[in-house]
């Protein structure tokens, strides 16, 4: 047993609000330089459309993640070996245009231009030629569904379902989709990466692009099937969220999790065991790979655990963070939150609790003192069809959805009737697989949310790593502009000095494997 | 053996060489972030398909043609059996249809930066001064194989630049060898000096990433790791140390 602990993050879709203050504060505090203009890190999308950039969810053709081949878990775009041979020209890598050609606006025309019969108009420019342009397409086209019944119907999602009465104004649905890195325990752009300038974390799982060793090959960019790792067209170094790992070694959440305005995102580590990762990933199964993935996390109550995991050198105050980790209990307590495509193999990090689709709508405005028998079975008359959340969460188990969505409905049924002091039928939490226990912490943790359980984030033992002075300033990614001996309080100081000698690791420590 | 044959075979070469060596040891440990192959497919790559592939492709061949009929000794053919009239027709064929698919997917990368107008906004000085050398080095060379070998030239390199070459290298040079260089046809002379002038400029350019191609990456596992340097041995810690 391997015991690695990992940050992961849980949004609650049921109040997102789709507002994207989460990409706006992202992109101030990492991507306002030039060549990641078009980047968002953060970005959130509004379900069912192609999304940003357009249709990463088709894998059979963009070949982000990992699939069996011949009962081994092999990168889809091909091996080592075939990415050697294309590294001349990647064929299936995703154009700037498939996000969209970042612009700014003429608004120097505002100010100098001549008295005339009409208002002056600033005109769309486009950043990487300096043109003017036509904008056809942008980080957020499909905001609230514009368009949708065009692009929806490119929505990998929507393949199982009947897509044209979907469209039918009276049968339409949205959701809203924030979306960051995932943090993948099985990260394929790492995998990906032939200069082994992407790493994973030891100590939190991050996953970091090291700007320095990054040679510009961009497989990574192929390899994340989420498509969050983005090219910097100026310095042709890759880029992607960090997880404002500044932050977090701070004990502080990241700035989109900070920001949000419906206080939607959970931050905390789960502890799990390394050594099972691959053989997780390589059930044959796509819709074993949720529960796979459950079975790699480790108990942090269980004292045998814990005494393996200080041996291992895991800090006790992480341990106990791990057991007070709301990401912990929403995925594997009370199971309602889910992995984002589990079927790309990668076993994400970044966890979502489906949306339940307008509630008391679906029962007709009359919730109380219903039964089971009548409660239920309005799930599968949700607005969003249980089909599209399968495809999105549980790579079409509907199975997994329904139970999540009935344990949100208990939850939501039970605290109404506590609230207004009105009788309550009990087998609605037996049949959701609940306790009235279990339905007060849910609530506490969704509806309450308080700041500290939203964010259990243990400080990063950063005062057993070298001279922390000469650090000061070396996160960022202002060395690309600004001069580099300004950093370090004077010195140059190289980030690479704190990292072990060879600078990487491998997770198996025998002798590496060939082609 | 003039001034001027002295400084073209023996003081420029070992000029170029110095600034070659020296240059990519000082980019590699001043400017890590700068050394890249500047990729520039995510802004255009319909264009790029077919020319990146023929050039790079054609390049690598070139380079081992190169070290075939420059590195290798003539003994060394003769020896194991390869006769002159088998080296020349596998010379002007195979290099022959390398140096052309350098030449054509050379030419489609250089139609691509001048005209695509992204790419020409994004390139820099070194991109076009590296595109454009190369270019004429090859040019040259492709032109050297085409229209004087293959049409019957008598000048055989493998007992000239070949064995000046390798004296060069192994830091001996003779006058014998300066000699033979200076009567060589003028394409050959052309051919090496301004290959001369490109490795001179080749530290600072894009070029530096053909030392980049990564091998380790066939023999390494997936999954990269990388931890926090404990504190105990950092640099910064032994220096106070030693203090």
């Amino acid at each position: 047993m391997k015991i690695k602990a990992q940050f992961g993050m849980v949004m609650n879709l049921d109040k997102c609000i789709g507002c994207h203050t989460c990409s706006v504060t992202c992109s101030n505090t990492w991507t306002n330089r030039p060549g990641t203009e078009y980047m968002y890190w953060n970005n959130v999308e509004t379900k069912p459309g192609v999304g940003y950039p357009k249709e990463w969810e088709n894998n059979d053709e963009k070949k982000g993640g990992w699939h069996l081949k011949n009962g081994k878990l092999e990168l889809k775009a091909g091996g080592k070996f075939s990415k050697l041979i294309n590294i001349f020209y990647n064929k299936d890598l995703v154009e700037i245009d498939d996000y969209y050609e970042p612009w700014t606006y003429d608004y120097e025309n505002l100010v100098n231009s001549p008295e005339k019969d009409h208002q002056p108009v600033a005109r769309p420019k486009s950043q990487l030629t300096g043109e003017y342009m036509d904008i056809t397409w942008g980080p957020n086209w499909e905001d609230d569904l514009a368009g949708a019944h065009e692009t929806g119907k490119n929505d990998p999602n929507m393949r199982n379902l009947d897509e044209q009465i979907k469209f039918e104004f009276e049968e339409t649905f949205m959701m809203y989709l924030p979306r960051i890195c995932e943090h993948c325990q099985n990260p394929s752009c790492v995998s990906s990466c032939p200069s082994g300038a992407m790493y994973k974390r030891e100590e939190d799982g991050i996953v970091l692009v090291d700007q320095d060793s990054c040679r510009s090959w961009r497989f990574c960019m192929t390899g994340c099937p989420y498509k969050k790792v983005y090219f910097n067209w100026k310095t042709n170094k890759a880029e992607k969220c960090t997880f404002c790992f500044p932050r977090i070694e701070n004990g502080q959440p990241t700035i989109c999790s900070e920001t949000c305005v419906g206080r939607l995102r959970y931050i905390g580590i789960v502890l799990y065991d390394a050594d099972k990762v691959l053989e997780a990933a390589s059930v044959e199964d796509e819709k074993d790979l949720y529960e796979a993935q459950l079975g790699t996390f480790l108990d942090p109550f269980d004292p045998v655990i814990q005494k393996e995991a200080v041996k291992q050198g895991i800090p006790e105050d992480w341990i106990e963070a791990a057991q007070k980790s709301p990401v912990y209990k929403l995925a594997v307590e009370q199971k309602i939150a889910l992995p984002l495509h589990p079927e790309y193999r990668t076993m994400p990090m970044v966890w979502y609790i489906p949306p339940l689709s307008p509630f008391m709508n679906a029962l007709g405005g009359q919730v109380d003192s219903l039964s089971p028998d009548v409660i239920f079975p309005t799930i599968n008359q949700f607005r969003i069809p249980i089909d599209y959340l399968a495809s999105l969460f549980t790579a079409g188990d509907t199975g997994v959805i329904k139970k999540v969505l009935r344990k949100l409905v208990a939850m939501r049924t039970y605290m109404r009737a506590v609230q207004l002091n009105k009788p309550f039928d009990h087998s609605i939490l037996e049949a959701a697989g609940m306790t009235e226990e279990v339905a007060e912490e849910m609530y506490q943790l969704s509806a309450i949310a308080k700041y500290e359980d939203r964010y259990v984030i243990p400080k990063s033992h950063r005062e057993d790593s070298g001279d922390m002075f000469s650090h000061q300033g070396n996160a960022g990614f202002e060395f690309m502009e600004a001069c580099r001996s300004c950093m370090g309080g004077g010195q140059e100081a190289d980030p690479l000095e704190y990292y072990e000698s060879g600078f990487w690791r491998e997770l198996d420590e025998s002798s590496p494997k060939g082609v | 053996m003039t001034n001027l044959d002295i400084f073209l075979w023996i003081i420029f070469p070992y000029i170029s060489l110095t600034i070659f060596i020296l240059g990519h040891i000082y980019r590699y440990n001043t400017d890590q972030f700068g050394w890249t192959a500047k990729s520039s497919q995510f802004l255009e790559q319909k264009r790029l398909r077919f020319g990146s592939t023929v050039f790079h492709w054609g390049i690598i061949f070139v380079f081992f043609g190169h070290v075939g009929g420059l590195l290798i000794p003539k003994l060394w053919f003769d020896t194991i059996g390869i006769t002159d009239d088998m080296y020349h027709f596998g010379a002007i064929w195979f290099g022959g249809l390398a140096g052309l698919a350098v030449v054509i997917g050379g030419f489609f990368l250089f139609l691509r930066r001048v005209a695509v107008k992204r790419i020409v906004k994004n390139s820099s000085v070194s991109d076009y001064v590296a595109l454009i050398m190369l270019g004429i080095v090859v040019l040259v060379g492709f032109t050297n194989t085409a229209g004087y070998t293959a049409t019957g030239g008598s000048f055989d390199y493998r007992v000239t630049i070949g064995p000046w070459l390798r004296e060069i290298l192994t830091l001996r040079p003779s006058e014998g060898m300066v000699l033979a260089m200076a009567q060589a046809p003028i394409g050959f002379k052309l051919h090496v000096s301004l290959a001369f002038v490109l490795f001179a400029i080749w530290p600072f350019t894009r070029l530096v990433h053909v030392f980049s191609l990564p091998l380790k990456y066939l023999n390494r596992n997936y999954v990269v790791y990388r931890n926090i340097k404990p504190y105990h041995k950092t640099k910064v810690a032994e220096k106070k140390e030693i203090n």
